[in-house]
């Protein structure tokens, strides 16, 4: 009986994904025991032929990490599809967009122009860009395209199962392995991590006074953080109540407050707005400007509330018609 | 609510969602119709229990559903049926519109009012005021959402795969 292959890939991430399925750590020799690893380029020396030879349906599962801009990212996610019975959307890019859904607040041309003509370090007189497809003497040489925009894994392909995280925690990627290995799968759809916010397993939970109310927010450079009380008490703002548990309140074990990877629970539509919410409601002010004096330790709402997940909320990018967000973001 | 001439602005008409609280705003709506004072029909309302309630996703939804402005009417600070429901709406209005600046919509397309049960004569100025702001500012555009692509999770379960028959030691 031969044992059931699996690919990794990776599109548009950092690489932390693949750090966390090493992070396995010994846990991966039975992994590597329980299948046969047919396709994962980070680790290994594999070439796309070697998923292309396969059948359809041929590959177990793949895991795949990172957010889709690239017309490479989509074909290899397509092409993964084809192969594999069950695509698994490995980490907060795959999941909900992450940390390069971000550039979702600018166009194509901005970046372009700033990466290749306006950044700081860059000398480029000439204003050369790289170009899709170029005729040299030894032929043609071509790169893939580059979208107007950032999606999400399931924005591109059908996706089975959702691990999310940024990286996920080995925790959940054991549980995963586990589920397909045995075949115990929840509905297709499912994120495999718990239906309940972090604050459900936070070890400061019992700190959390009954009634929040904060007269100022604090960022956590500004403050001397107590490494036992609630966060929220504390005026450090922590995301928390409006995220998916799953990670063992890693980052609030390292004395920091949550940013949202693993993203919302289930019963919510968009989880930044839901965020927001939450955040908004705990401020004790009822006079404006009041409001608004605390609300300018906010200054990049966006990044604070969509930090991983911009490309999958309602809004999904910046509005065509509106006014250019703050002049000088992208300078 | 589907015809939507757009483009040049001399044919559009805006579509507002206005979601106002049942005891004062909505009792006013109903005051101003009672009243027979006519006001711009471009606002649909909607009646919820109190500003409060109104959840920025609901906000952010309508606008992705098409609505050009959004329009949440509460009752006037300390007169909350709930004590503090209409503070609440206020802060999160207030952090709202920051986002909505920063993902490009103009931030007049979302507005909080105060009307008190009394004042119909107000939801039919703020009515009318409103619809011409969206009027001006145009038809919202927003990038179309990329449809996702899995399907909701099957009414009957699949099939266990045949080749898991490892296991993890």
């Amino acid at each position: 009986m031969s044992k059931p292959k699996v690919a990794f890939y990776w599109c548009a991430s950092c690489g932390g994904c693949e750090e966390a399925i090493v992070d396995l750590a010994e846990e991966i020799l039975q992994v590597v025991e329980a299948v046969e690893i047919t396709f994962w380029p980070v680790a290994m020396d594999f070439k796309r032929e070697d998923v292309e030879r396969l059948a359809d349906g041929e590959l177990a599962a793949a895991f795949i990490n990172g957010a889709i801009r690239t017309s490479e990212q989509a074909e290899m996610a397509h092409l993964l599809r084809a192969k594999a019975r069950f695509v698994i959307a490995f980490g907060s890019c795959s999941h909900t967009g992450g940390i390069p859904g971000l550039a979702n607040l600018f166009d194509r041309e901005e970046i372009l122009r700033y990466v290749y003509e306006e950044a700081p370090a860059v000398h480029n007189p000439q204003r050369v860009r790289p170009q899709e497809r170029i005729e040299v003497d030894e032929g043609l040489l071509t790169l893939p395209a580059f979208d107007e925009t950032v999606y999400t894994m399931d924005q591109i392909v059908e996706v089975d199962y959702y691990l999310p995280g940024c990286p996920p925690p080995v925790g959940l990627i054991r549980g995963a392995l586990q589920a397909l290995l045995e075949g115990r799968l929840p509905p297709k759809g499912s994120v495999l991590a718990p239906d309940v916010a972090l604050c459900a397993e936070c070890p400061r939970k019992h700190t959390k006074p009954e009634r929040l109310a904060l007269k100022s927010l604090k960022r956590p450079h500004e403050v001397l953080i107590d490494p036992q009380t609630c966060l929220l008490a504390q005026g450090v703002i922590c995301l928390g109540s409006a995220t998916r548990s799953g990670c063992g309140a890693a980052c609030i074990q390292g004395n920091m407050p949550c940013t949202g990877c693993l993203g919302p629970t289930s019963r919510v539509l968009d989880g930044g707005a839901k965020a927001l919410s939450a955040v908004a409601s705990l401020l004790d002010a009822t006079k404006e400007a009041e409001i608004e004096r605390i609300l300018e330790s906010i200054p990049d709402p966006v990044g604070l509330f969509y930090r991983y997940s911009l490309p999958a909320s309602l809004i999904h990018r910046r509005a065509g018609n509106g006014r250019h967000i703050q002049e000088g973001r992208t300078r | 609510m589907s015809e939507r001439p757009a483009g040049n602005g001399k044919s559009f008409e805006p579509r507002i969602v206005a979601f106002f609280c049942s005891w004062c705003t909505y009792t006013a709506a109903d005051l101003a119709g009672i009243a027979r004072l006519a006001y711009a029909p471009n606002a649909r309302i909607i009646r919820i229990m109190c500003s409060g309630r109104m959840d920025p996703q609901f906000v952010l939804a309508t606008f992705r559903q098409g609505a050009d402005g959004v329009l949440i009417g509460g009752c006037h600070p300390g007169d909350c049926h709930y004590q503090e429901g209409n503070y609440k709406a206020l802060r999160r209005y207030l952090l709202l519109k920051r986002l909505l600046r920063d993902l490009g919509i103009e931030e007049e397309r979302l507005r909080l009012v105060w009307i008190s049960a009394s004042e119909g004569d107000l939801v039919q100025k703020v009515v009318n005021e409103f619809t011409e702001t969206i009027r001006q500012l145009g038809p919202l555009r927003l990038a179309p959402q990329p449809r996702r692509t899995h399907l909701p999770a099957p009414a009957q379960p699949e099939p266990q795969p045949a080749v898991w028959e490892g296991g993890l030691p």
